[in-house]
């Protein structure tokens, strides 16, 4: 029993940076709370202008400071932050010890970084800013959603056979 | 103080925001920053065909799809209730080389004349809209991440895999953009 659930994990970690690395089990409204985080983040992005078509447009050609703005002032935060929590030990709100796991180099990183950059100059967006899209109306954007979905489909189905 | 926030806002204040997420979510549950993994919950659940990179237990992950839900409001109410009224300002240089283009709307996020269903119908915007997205999931399930699992969930926890992954998302794009883009868009 015990194999088969360090199995589950395993396969739930592949490939992936944005994992519940909680133990603990809850009812599915709890989750309301991180629908709330994401209320908020969806505001940023379209007030900022972050899933603007034409702001991705200028970064790429280095016409604006805006976006390196935003991403660099993202990193800065976001590290000052981890690095407090580690620090001082913060646990989470229901008394967990905060995880974080380190990840290993892989060719993927390389030649799917540089397939995902030509697509993100294409759509104009990341997956994030796809769906804040999708809420601002750009209702046809949920086909570009629905593609991304079939091409993660289409590498999970080659995985094996990629280099690693 | 709502014209304020009405007004495009500037992007130490959005930067600083999107930064506070990553402590939010960890201390709310232990759930690490990312997008992109959704779309691989939705294959995981919709349509797994016994592959093994979709046999996980995706309703462990649930919290992500509430969180891209929340996305997707909050898209809602700031283009409604926090709507700016004005179009997006943006370099004269990138306005002149569009208008070459056929493109002149910048009411919304995104530029009618190449992402919307009407544009679906040439090949140009068949190109972006769907070859595009196809890009978007591939690459980033292959890299492990996009923006923000990699850019600011990995860098800012001091991961060297994520800074190279970064790097090769501004290099693909800067090729797209400068070398490609300009190709597709006289289709």
């Amino acid at each position: 029993m015990q194999q088969i659930q360090d199995t589950a994990t395993d396969i739930r970690h592949q490939d992936t940076i944005c994992t519940n690395d909680s133990q603990k089990t809850h009812p599915w409204w709890y989750n309301f709370k991180y629908a709330l985080v994401g209320v908020l983040f969806g505001v940023v992005f379209v007030k900022a202008e972050i899933i603007s078509w034409f702001r991705i447009q200028e970064m790429f050609r280095l016409q604006s400071f805006h976006m390196y703005g935003v991403i660099g002032t993202a990193i800065a935060v976001a590290a000052l932050s981890v690095f407090i929590i580690k620090k001082f030990n913060i646990k989470t709100i229901h008394g967990e010890p905060i995880i974080f796991t380190p990840k290993k180099f892989t060719k993927g990183q390389v030649i799917g970084g540089l397939i995902f950059g030509l697509g993100w100059a294409l759509t104009g967006a990341c997956p994030g800013p796809l769906f804040a899209q999708i809420g601002t109306g750009a209702f046809a954007v949920a086909l570009v959603v629905l593609s991304a979905i079939a091409g993660t489909w289409v590498y999970g189905y080659f995985r094996e056979r990629l280099p690693k | 103080m709502t014209e304020l926030l009405k007004q495009p806002w500037p992007w130490y204040v959005a930067g600083a925001l999107i930064g506070l997420v990553v402590p939010a979510l960890l201390i709310l549950g232990n759930k690490h920053f990312g997008i992109s993994a959704n779309l691989r919950h939705a294959c995981a659940a919709c349509f797994p065909a016994n592959i093994p990179f979709f046999k996980y237990d995706w309703k462990k992950e649930a919290w992500n799809l509430f969180f891209v839900g929340g996305i997707l409001a909050g898209g809602l109410i700031a283009s409604t209730v926090l709507a700016n009224p004005d179009p997006i300002v943006v370099n004269p240089k990138l306005v002149n080389e569009l208008a070459g283009y056929g493109i002149h709307d910048y009411s919304n996020m995104v530029p009618k004349e190449i992402i919307s269903w009407e544009a679906l119908l040439s090949w140009r915007g068949l190109v972006m809209m769907i070859g595009g997205g196809f890009l978007v999931g591939f690459g980033t399930r292959y890299a492990g991440g996009c923006t923000s699992g990699h850019s600011i969930m990995g860098i800012s926890t001091f991961q060297l895999p994520s800074v190279v992954a970064t790097c090769c998302f501004m290099i693909g794009g800067f090729i797209m953009a400068n070398l490609i883009l300009p190709h597709i868009m006289q289709l």
